[in-house]
């Protein structure tokens, strides 16, 4: 059997032509003055991120850790099957709320981004953009097998198999699909992982920031967006 | 009235005592809230552990001077409510910096978050913001002028703006609450209240799932600690105006808690069986029904 996605990877030759409002052209305002306008430039943020170090206490960090891994704020953000699967969290029966998870509707308040299933390469970019978007320190779970090697859709030519080559995962749940209960049973585990300070996920991305990028660059190919989204 | 320095001490007591007290009183509003839905519900201390999660994030991005200031702004008009407002009735210590016109300054004070809030949202650049902010500043509009129809009238009731004055000539009996001397202009006092406290039916100005949070989408960490704490300030500051008002205000802390408590819960029970208003829907039960018992609560006067 021809292995599909090989043979999608390979195809990152060709050049994929920016939209046009993002390439490079020239406005004139009111008064009649002409502006050169060079979109990806100058609509964005070009700084690229920083590792951001602990704090200087130990007692402090432990703190920061115990706070961060009791007020989990996920971002409200459903791919593939697994968005469904926590839509139940919020009610009645499962109720997370106890535990002090929250869900945000805005990356810029969140901490966790839950990838809930199969995440074609259209969704891989916004999930990106989601992700760098949340402020560090920042979490993400790879809900299903599809996050994991591509579950049923391992041979899909538009979706991902492995999750964790495009951003780093802090932690794995397994099933097709997981139920409510075994996703909170996961958060629950990420929970431990925070307090003990080893969900450092965000600076691992910066630090394989370069890696991280070739990854992306490599299925994304309609790349209109700066590096970093700030 | 005379300035003495323990006065500054004395203040920032009653705001440390309204802080702490807010904190845990919103969070058992949430838990009623969640009751009402079948949800067991946060723990109680779940606002603390939210404020110091965004203080101790690490990232911080700015999109300029106002953005600074919008949050700044907010927390302003809930402390200077506090601050220049009577919060305990013949207590020397929870008097705070109240003088004899302080009924105006309050009226300003309650709009004054909502218009700093406009200037840092619309810096943020982010099209959800400026829905939020105008639909908030016409809401409130709209909500504040029963409210200051209200006031207006009790000011001529009364033939003062000092509220501490307005408290000493409620206390007695509980026959000599504005509640039962001057109930039209409590009705429409009321009106303002329920819209300005930001819960449903009136918080098109937030909906969640229509502009992702309106206004603070694109704050975040410290900032957004900032406004949270401006969220469990603000509406108890306004609360107090109104139990000084209205409802005889209160002589201790115990008879604070339950006057409070008691008000903030009319607004918090309305919300659990009332879906959302849209904006023009909101503003027009603001005109239609608040604003004629505003106007009669003056004639009746």
């Amino acid at each position: 059997m021809k292995d599909m996605d090989k043979s999608f990877k390979k195809d990152t030759e060709t050049e994929f032509p920016l939209r046009e409002e993002m390439r490079p052209h020239q406005v004139t305002a009111p008064d009649g003055q002409v502006i050169d306008i060079d979109p990806l430039q100058d609509y964005f943020c070009q700084e690229p991120p920083k590792v951001h170090a602990k704090s200087y206490f130990k007692i402090v960090e432990d703190f920061y850790n115990w706070a961060r891994a009791h007020s989990l704020w996920i971002l409200g953000f459903g791919t593939g099957c697994g968005a469904i699967e926590m839509r139940p969290l919020m009610t009645p029966r499962f109720d997370a709320y106890r535990y002090g998870i929250q869900w945000r509707p805005t990356p810029r308040q969140a901490n966790l981004l839950v990838i809930s299933g199969y995440l074609s390469v259209k969704t891989l970019k916004r999930a990106i953009r989601a992700y760098e978007q949340m402020p560090a320190p920042k979490y993400v779970v790879g809900l299903g097998s599809c996050t994991i090697n591509g579950g049923m859709y391992w041979d899909s030519y538009n979706t991902i198999n492995k999750f964790d080559e495009f951003l780093p995962v802090d932690l794995y749940i397994t099933g097709c699909m997981p139920r409510p209960e075994v996703l909170m049973a996961g958060v629950l585990e990420l929970k431990k992982k925070i307090k003990e300070g080893r969900a450092d996920g965000a600076n691992r991305y910066v630090e394989n920031f370069e890696w991280y990028k070739a990854n992306q660059k490599r299925v994304i190919k309609n790349w209109n967006m700066p590096d970093y989204n700030w | 009235m005379t300035f003495e320095w323990i006065q500054i001490p004395y203040a920032l007591l009653t705001v440390f005592i309204i802080l702490n007290y807010g904190m845990i009183m919103t969070a058992i509003m949430q838990k009623i809230g969640a009751r009402v839905g079948g949800r067991y519900g946060i723990p109680v201390w779940q606002n603390y552990i939210d404020l110091v999660k965004n203080w101790a994030l690490r990232t911080k991005i700015t999109h300029g001077v106002m953005f600074y200031l919008g949050p700044v702004f907010r927390l302003t008009g809930g402390l200077g409510l506090i601050l220049f407002v009577p919060t305990i009735y013949g207590s020397v210590m929870h008097q705070n910096f109240s003088y004899s016109g302080d009924l105006i300054l309050a009226l300003y004070f309650i709009f004054f978050g909502t218009l700093g809030m406009a200037l840092g949202a619309g810096e943020s650049g982010h099209p959800h913001s400026a829905i939020g902010v105008s639909r908030g500043l016409a809401q409130v509009t709209a909500a504040e002028l029963p409210l200051a129809l209200a006031v207006f009238s009790i000011s001529l009731q009364y033939q003062t703006l000092n509220i501490t004055e307005i408290v000493a000539a409620q206390q007695g009996s509980i026959f000599n609450w504005t509640l039962f001397t001057n109930p039209l202009a409590v009705i429409a006092a009321m009106f303002g209240f329920v819209g300005t406290m930001m819960r449903s039916p009136f918080d098109v100005v937030l909906a969640p799932q229509e502009i992702p949070i309106g206004p603070p989408t694109e704050y975040h960490s410290a900032y957004l600690a900032l406004m949270q704490t401006n969220r469990v300030i603000f509406p108890i500051a306004k609360t107090i105006i109104y139990m000084n008002l209205f409802f005889g205000g209160a002589t201790g802390w115990g008879a604070f808690a339950v006057k409070v408590f008691a008000l903030y819960f009319v607004t918090v029970f309305i919300g659990v069986v009332h879906p959302r208003f849209r904006v023009e829907q909101s503003i027009r039960f603001f005109l239609k029904w608040g604003l004629p018992v505003g106007i009669l609560a003056i004639m009746a006067v």
